[in-house]
Parts: structure tokens; sequence; C-alpha cells
């Protein structure tokens, strides 16, 4: 049998860090980046004497994410521990939820290569992140800091719906987006705050029954999770084919070498011992506490991306492009608020804008300036204040700081000479310079013509309204 | 019931806890004997019964998405066994 | 007048008539341990310098008006398993032996906005686990009674501190009888409120679901005084109910006649020792003497109750001891290669034998295979003896018993034998399990001299009537005039 007789299961299990003011069960804040320990207070310490008391965006937010997968919200819910030690988790155990999760029996609709399908989420609950362990650099030892232990967390488990890598990258982004829509988690992979377990395992064509899976923790960025996923399949049927068995266990993948490693620690067979935790009571929701959520959800990517379509006659794959991401989005949005060119607004956030957050590995989030300054920046190539090429520097250094364009146009001299006379002047300087090229042209090479104006741009530091010096050089030479 | 050597040793590495040799006989026959008296629940007419948890029937104890920032972290700094750089240092974790 | 055997209700009087002051009433105190602390060990941790000035600078306040209040400068004792900040807070274990509190319990808290001063934090049972105080890991709190019996426990170091006139009062913790059998053992005066009435913020858990802080008074009068001052809501427990504040000195009426009390016979059957039991036959015939209607009723739940709070109170705790781990604060071993061993030598030296032997049943009651046989069939049995509890409180309005098989014991007596040890929780677990509120007060003597303690069990969140029906008792018969610790050897 071959590898294209397999066919790859795949489930997830994402964790989101919500976008609340404070930790879950304590008053400490939940800024990332802070100093070490310096976000902690006894409980998130996990002091002796310390009680939990439930943060209430935490249930909001857990229920908006539930609404939004379509998922049925538990009415009666409840807090669990699950004991385990390791030293960045304080209290030895995790306050999260076993048998009454806050949603259950969800789906969203993913669409690959014009496929539509729905992938099942078997659940959605919250929980409370752990600390982090950084490593010592000099000594031998690791260091724990525990501004993060406590952050509120939800859990999103999905069917093992998913068949192929491309199905997996799918079904994130939409999940990722639509939690960012409804603003309950900022989802920045790269602080982990929205992040993987992937569950792969592999069975032949037309069998019902699932092979063993494993398990890789942690997975925080798409390219990896694709490249682990394929890696995975490819060794386990490998294993298949040559009589082996798939062991059920955890594996860690590494990116620089890309492959996967076992993690498993013979010595710990686990056993979490859940039960439900009595610092904490019930959580009991009304219909009209959660239909009060359901009535103001801020609008959702599918709804936008109609509008788009319709109103601005967006390519069905701008508009998907454009919702991939709420901040992306709102840039769309407020930019055409003020721009009458919905089409360059479009062009300029799918293209460079998006070219320059894949340059610098940041996230559309990270984004400073505002979609008025997208407007204003477009608006001043049409006025032909600056040329498009220019246009193109003016954004790389809005990325920098949050200025107006014109500001840094007029900080750095950027701004397109359109006077006559000047222009004139370079034109002959180059003409001057150039009596090959001159000649090349007369001669029928009309090629001749683009290095001329090239080194006329060159000449200004871009700086020259092309359409003039076009114009005015082939009136120079056709003289 | 009847509680087993290996069994007891399995509890006790899940509670990270080490039982000298002479101290896993007195153990076993500790446990054992509150066992089988604990046993007595599963005697007790609760056919039907629901679990409590805890005494109050409260329900929706929340708290506001407030920022209070605590001020003895010092005092709980003081505290670790081994501190660096504000940290706590504990041996090398493989990841 | 001797300071240290007044009440403090008794001191307020006194206070305010001006015949003393703050000073002399802490001064005779700390005289008081001085003298006694060599025999009784009542106290982990002593922070009488530190009270000393304190009350001088509360005095100096009070005269100039800037305090009010009628409890400033009055002196107490705290169970060390209660945080108070910049304090050691131990457990009478060695895993906290020098742990110091970054913050102050809720009832801390309170006790500090009345001016009130702590003398120390008293000795107990490690993690409150045990009935005699002798798992504590520094010493062996003795019964002022006869210095050769256990004070009870695990708040033995509150209950003999008051016993012993060291301190006017003490605030404990009782999770199956930590308060009442021990002031049962030491003829005071103890109470264990209604799950929910006061804060556990800061009382280093044992059982979250049963752990319930309470007071060693003098008598009863000054339970309702100090209850005043630690009940009501906490946002910072989420356990905690959030209901009317009462001043619970207005229901003591010297008053019974018409009450009802229940008598379940068997909490009188085998096990009680027969002089707690006529003891106890005789001040029922007192209630009746004062009028109360006293009738015989069934209520068998009692051994029931004890099997579900060990399975419950283990697993609970199991859980709430994770957190002593070697990593942020407490002892952390010396012997270590790596992560694991930090883990298992730390808990292995830092605990104490009963404290391992709760942990593992705790641990046993919770791992697959073994919750629905023991962890969830004791939650189902706890709503069975909820269920019993509501069917007598339907008809009577307080429930009396024994609050101890027996008298205190000889120190080492029951020490190797834990099942033996947990039967002296019998008559008031179930207390705890239904999270209702349990009065114990001293009613008599045994042969030995040594106290018998009495306990009243009423309705959730009505005290009033355990402490009026105490008060009651209590003026008729005045314990306290008639008997004193003598501190035998």
């Amino acid at each position: 049998m071959s590898i294209e007789d397999y066919e790859t299961v795949i489930g997830l299990e994402v964790h989101a860090e919500l976008s609340t003011k404070t930790k879950i069960f304590c008053k400490c804040p939940t800024k990332f980046g802070a100093n070490p320990n310096t976000q902690v207070c006894p409980i998130c310490m996990a002091m002796p004497g310390t009680l939990p008391v439930l943060n209430e965006k935490v249930v909001e937010y857990a229920v908006k994410a539930g609404i939004t997968t379509n998922c049925e919200i538990e009415r009666d819910s409840k807090n669990d521990r699950k004991n385990y030690f390791y030293p960045d988790l304080p209290k030895a155990y995790q306050i999260s939820q076993y048998d009454r999760p806050l949603c259950k029996h969800g789906n969203i609709e993913i669409t690959v290569d014009g496929e539509k399908k729905k992938i099942g989420i078997t659940r959605i609950h919250i929980e409370e992140d752990a600390g982090k362990l950084n490593h010592d650099d000099f000594g031998q030892g690791s260091l724990v800091d525990l501004n993060r232990a406590g952050v509120p967390l939800i859990e999103i488990v999905s069917e093992p719906d998913m068949r192929s890598s491309a199905e997996v990258d799918a079904y994130l982004k939409k999940l990722k987006s639509i939690l960012e829509y409804i603003e309950v988690s900022d989802c920045k992979m790269q602080e982990g705050s929205f992040r993987a377990d992937v569950n792969v395992s592999v069975r032949k064509k037309g069998d019902t029954e699932f092979g063993t899976r494993t398990e890789m923790k942690n997975m925080n960025s798409f390219r990896s999770i694709v490249r682990a996923i394929e890696y995975e399949r490819v060794r386990q049927i490998e294993i298949i084919e040559n009589g082996g068995k798939i062991e059920q266990e955890t594996l860690r993948w590494d990116d620089v070498s890309g492959r996967t490693f076992s993690m498993r620690d013979k010595e710990d067979a686990q056993d979490y011992r859940y039960f439900p935790d009595p610092d904490l009571v019930a959580i009991r929701l009304s219909d009209e506490y959660i239909q009060n959520i359901k009535d103001n959800l801020p609008e959702l990517p599918e709804s936008r991306k109609q509008r788009y379509l319709d109103d601005y006659k967006l390519t069905q794959k701008e508009a998907d492009g454009l919702t991939a991401s709420k901040y992306l989005s709102n840039l769309f949005e407020e930019a055409t608020k003020i721009s009458n060119n919905p089409k360059a607004v479009c062009n300029w956030i799918m293209s460079d804008i998006s070219r320059i957050l894949n340059e610098r590995e940041m996230e559309p989030s990270d984004i400073k300036f505002t979609g008025k300054n997208l407007a204003e920046l477009i608006e001043l190539i049409e006025k032909g204040t600056i040329s498009s090429s220019i246009a193109k520097k003016v954004l790389e250094k809005m990325f920098d700081d949050a200025k107006e364009p014109e500001e840094i146009i007029k900080e750095n001299g950027w701004i397109q000479i359109s006077d006559e006379g000047a222009i004139k002047e370079v034109v002959m300087k180059i003409l001057e310079a150039n009596p090959q090229s001159v000649a090349d042209y007369k001669a029928g090479k009309d090629r001749a013509l683009g290095f001329l104006v090239g080194q006329a741009m060159k000449e200004t530091k871009g700086k020259a309204n092309p359409q003039m010096l076009n114009q005015m050089f082939k009136e120079e030479l056709n003289k | 019931m009847e509680v087993k050597k290996e069994e007891l040793l399995h509890i006790a590495k899940l509670a990270r806890l080490k039982l000298q040799d002479d101290e896993i006989e007195k153990y076993l026959l500790n446990l054992q004997d509150i066992l089988n008296f604990a046993n007595i629940v599963n005697k007790a007419p609760i056919d039907g019964l629901k679990e409590t948890v805890r005494e109050r029937d409260a329900y929706n104890v929340f708290r506001k998405d407030e920022i209070e920032v605590f001020d003895n972290i010092d005092g709980m700094i003081k505290n670790f066994p081994d501190e660096q750089d504000n940290m706590i240092r504990v041996p090398k974790v493989v990841q | 007048m001797n300071i240290i055997d007044l009440t403090v209700h008794e001191l307020q009087e006194k206070l305010k008539n001006k015949e003393i002051t703050i000073s002399e009433i802490n001064k005779a105190y700390i005289d008081r341990i001085n003298e006694k602390e060599k025999d009784v060990q009542a106290f982990i941790t002593l922070t009488t310098d530190e009270a000393l000035e304190k009350a001088k600078s509360i005095e100096e306040k009070v005269n100039s008006g800037e305090i009010k209040g009628d409890l400033a400068g009055i002196p107490i004792g705290i169970k060390d398993n209660m945080c108070i900040e910049g304090v050691k807070t131990t457990c009478a274990s060695k895993m906290l032996e020098n742990f110091v509190a970054p913050y102050n319990a809720t009832v801390i808290e309170k006790i500090n906005s009345e001016n009130m001063i702590s003398l120390g934090k008293t000795n107990m049972d490690e993690f409150a686990m045990g009935s005699s105080t002798e798992t504590s890991y520094f010493k062996k709190t003795k019964n002022p009674w006869d210095l050769s019996k256990v004070p009870g426990g695990s708040s033995g170091g509150s209950a003999a501190a008051v016993s012993a006139n060291m301190v006017p009062w003490a605030l404990g913790s009782d999770t199956g009888g930590s308060i009442r059998q021990p002031a049962g053992c030491c003829g005071v005066v103890g109470l264990k409120p209604t799950y929910g009435l006061v804060s556990r913020f800061g009382l280093v858990a044992y059982a979250s679901s049963l752990d319930q802080i309470g007071t060693f008074t003098k008598d009863v009068q000054d339970t309702a005084l100090l209850l005043n001052i630690i009940a009501g809501h906490d946002e910072k427990d989420s356990t905690s109910a959030n209901i009317e504040k009462k001043d619970y000195t207005k229901c003591l009426k010297n008053d019974v006649k018409g009450l009802k009390i229940a008598v379940p016979k068997e909490f009188f059957a085998e096990g009680i020792n027969p002089e707690v039991k006529s003891t106890l036959e005789k001040a029922i015939e007192k209630y009746k003497e004062l009028g109360a209607v006293v009738e015989e009723v069934s209520l068998d739940i009692a051994n029931y109750a004890l099997a579900a709070y060990y399975i419950i109170a283990c697993a609970e705790a199991s859980s709430n001891l994770g957190r002593f781990d070697g990593i942020r604060y407490g002892h952390r071993s010396e012997k270590f290669n790596n992560l694991r061993d930090i883990y298992i030598n730390s808990r292995s030296e830092g605990f104490g034998d009963e404290v391992k032997r709760r942990i593992i049943l705790g641990t046993y009651v919770l791992s697959s295979g073994y919750y629905d046989a023991f962890y969830k069939k004791g939650q189902q049995v706890r709503t069975l003896v909820k269920n019993e509890f509501d069917k007598v409180f339907a008809e009577y309005d307080v429930i009396l018993t024994p609050t101890a098989p027996t008298t205190a014991f000889k120190i080492g007596e029951k020490s190797d034998n834990p099942l033996e040890m947990y039967l002296s929780d019998i008559c008031t677990v179930s207390v705890n399990i239904a999270g209702l509120p349990g009065l114990s007060l001293p009613c008599g003597i045994d042969s030995n001299g040594m106290p018998v303690g009495m306990q009243l069990i009423g309705k959730r969140f009505d005290e009033e009537t355990i402490l009026n029906t105490g008060y009651t008792y209590e003026q008729a018969t005045k314990f306290r005039d008639n008997y004193k610790p003598e501190f035998k050897n």
C-alpha cells in the first residue's frame, strides 16, 4: 500500500487567552510582557489560605465564543480541579471544567478549495493558564515567572473531523478570526495567546475505526502546525507500513530539525483526579443572560464578507482575505469611510500591508496606524503629491511609528516634483549623460525610454512625477 | 476491598510522597483499616440522592473585571526558597 | 480582682468605668503566658513584645478619642493556620516552619479594625489534622485540667490558652470538630458557626467544603461578642454567605421556656463513656427544669457522616496540600538532583505522619477506579445527612448531644491508632457535613475532674437559638464559678 491509501484524522484543542483586564480568579492585571513576577498576588501565587473568585467577564466571553461557534450553552456548569505537579502550576491543581463545560456540541464551517465543510466542536470550557518557565542562561536551572498564572483561557476542543493540514489551517484561521471579531481574545500567536494541541492519527481509507493518535502540545504558528501534521502523518504511515504499531503519546515538534520527538515520562502515569472545586460555587445561566449576549454580538466575518461583495464589489477572494482578520477588516472599514476608492484600499491591505506584516513577523493587531492614515496615503497618491513607489516607503515608516503620512513625507522631503521647469532640468541632464540610450531609442529600441526614466527617478530620489517624466522624455527624444 | 502494596506505592507517587520501607507496612494497614470503615458509605441508604459538593446551594458568585494591584509582592518573594531575578529557581525542567 | 479571670464583657465594663487600663489587661495576660506557657505549651509563636507596644499606643489613642470601639486593646489568641501579615504562619508543620504570611486573613483584618491585639499564634494539629494537637511538629500542648492529658484538637492550643487564662478568648477552626471537641476537653465555650458565616479567606485550607473559623471563649456572652466581629459576607470568599449582619448579643434572653430540644438516642449509644452520658443526662434534666421541651429522637447518621467526612476531607486535603511542594515557599529539601526530587523529598520531609496518611487516603479515593465507590458516595451521604438533620429540625429548635464520646484522654493514648483517634470526632463531624452551627459548652466534670462538653446544634444560620440555649444553661449552672483548671501533673 502507499501513502495515498491512508487518510489522516486530526482533532485540535485550541487554547485562547481571554482579553480580560484581570486574571480569572484574582484582580491581577493580565498585560503581556511585564517584568517577571510583577503581576502576581497571594491568590495566583497560591499562597496558603487564598481563595478564588470567578471573573464575570470570563463566563461572558466563553459564552460569546460558544454562541458564535454554534454551541449549546450549558445552563448548569461548574469548575473542577485538575491535580498535577509542575513548577508553573502554583496550586498543584488547575481550575478547569471537567464534565460540565460551559459550551458543547458546536461547529464552524470552513472552505478548502472551494468545498465547504463543517468541523464539529465538542466543547468549550474555561480554565486558568499556567506560569512560564524561563531558562537560566548561566546556571543549570529554570526560572519560574508566575505573571501568566491565572490568566483566563478558553479551551476549544474540536471533533476529529479534519482530514488534511489544509483543513486544519482553514479551521484555525476561521476560529482565530471569530474570536478576534467578538473581541474575546487578541489571538496573538507569538505571545502564546492562541495555541493548539494537535491530535493526529492515520487509518486506511474506508476504515471506520480511528487509528491510535499522537498529540503535539502547545503549537503556536500555523506554519509549524501544517509542517508537523505533514511530518507526523508520514511517520505514522511508515510505521504501519513496516508492520509497527503507533503508540499513544505526547510528542514535541521541533521546528529546526523539522521532526517530532517523544516527550514521554514513563514514571508519570497521569491521573488528574478531577473533582468539583469546593472553593467555587456553581454557575447557573439564565435564558435572559444568554439572549442578552446574543443580542449584543458584534458583526461577524460572514456578514461583513457579504457586505463587501455587495457594496464594494470586491471579489470573493478579496472579501475572504480582508475578513480573515478582524484587524485588517476594521482597517478597511475605517479607510473606506474616508476614501472613495475601496479597491485601492483593499489592494494596499492585501498586498503591501500583508507583505510588511509577514516580513516583520507582526500580527495585524500590532499595526499602529489607523484606517484614516491609510486613506490619506491613498489620497496623496491620487492627488499626485507622491508616487506609488514613494507611498510604499511612507507605508514602511507608518509601521515604525504612528505618524500621519503627510508628516512622514515632509520630514523626508518626499513630496513629488511636479514642477515642469524642474522636471525639464532633470530630463535634459539625463539625456546629456546618456547619449547611447538616446541613440538606442532613436534606433527604435523603446526599452531605452524606461532606462532613462529610471535614471531620472534615481536622480530625484524617486520624487519626480513619473507621468510627467515619461511625457517630457518622449517629447525631447521625438524632437 | 483490599489495598495492595503496589497500589499504595502508586498513590504515594501520585501524591509526590516517598514512603520508607518500614513505613509501607504501617501505612498499608492504616489505609486498609480506614477504608474498611469508610466503606460503610456503600451501605448507606443513598439511592437516588444527589451529590452535595458544598453546603450552600449558591450560584454565580462573580467578581467584576477590575484591576487591583497587590502591594506586598516582596513579602511573597522573601518566601522563595531559591530566588534569582525576582523569579523562583528550580532544577532545569526538561521540555 | 484578678484580671485574667475576667471575661471580655467583664473587662469591657471595667475599662468603661476606668477601673483598669488596656496596658494592664495586656500585661496581666502576658505575665500569665510567661508563667504557664512552659507547662501548657499552647503557643507556636508569641508576639507579646509587639503586643505590649501596641497596647500602649492603642491606649493613648483611646484616651485621646482617636479610637472608639469597645473591643480596642482586648488581647486574643489566633490559631496558627490563619495568616497574619509579617508573622509566621506554620500550621504546626515543618513544611511551613519559616513561612511568613504576606497578607492578612479576612478575620485578622476584622480583628485589626477593632484594634484588638493578638498575643500569639496557637498550637494545633499539623494542618488541623488530628483530635489531640499531638501531630504538631513543634510541641505537644497539655490540657490545663490535667497536664498528662491532651487538650483535644485540632485547635488544642487555642482551647488550652483560653482555659488556662493565657488569653481571654481565641480563634480556632473547625473541620470535623476541631473547635468543639477541644473546647469540650478544656472546659471552655467553643462555637463552630454555620458554613459560610465567617470568611475562610486567609485560613490555610484543610478541607475547603467543611472548614469554618470559630471562637473559643470563657462564656457564651463573649462568644456572641466575638462572633459579631468575625461574621459577615466577604467578597474574597465565594462560599461566604451574603446575609444580613446580626447582633448576636441581642439573642441572649436567659429563657428556654417552650424551646424544643431533640436528643438523638444514637448519640448516647455504645461508644459513649457512661460518665459523659450521665453528665449530659443531668444537663437534660436541667433544661427540663428551665422549661424546655426535651424529647428523644432518632438520628442514625453518625457513622455514615464520619465515613463521609474522612473521604471528603482527605480528598480535598490531598488537593489543597499540593501547593506545599517546595517550589515557591516552605520547606525545600536540600537533597535533590532534579525537579522530581524536590517534590518528593520536600513533601516527605516536610509533612508529618498523619498528614501523609490523609493525603494518601485522599489521593486514593479520588484516583480513577475509586472515585465512584468512595468520593461520589461520600457526597451522596452528605445529602443524606443534611436531609436527616432537616427532618429533625422540622420539629425541633435545637439538637443536644455530647461533644465527644469521652473526656480528654492521655497524651500518647491514641496516637498509634488513627481509626480510634478518628472516632473522637463521631459526635461533631455530622454538623460539618451538614454545614450547621454547633456550640460546645462545659456541663460538668467526670470523676477524674475532667470537663464534659455538651454540644448544641442549630439550624443553618440560626446561631442565635443555640447561643441563647447555651447562655440560659450557663446562667443557671455557673460552671466557671464551680470548676477551674488545676494544672494537675
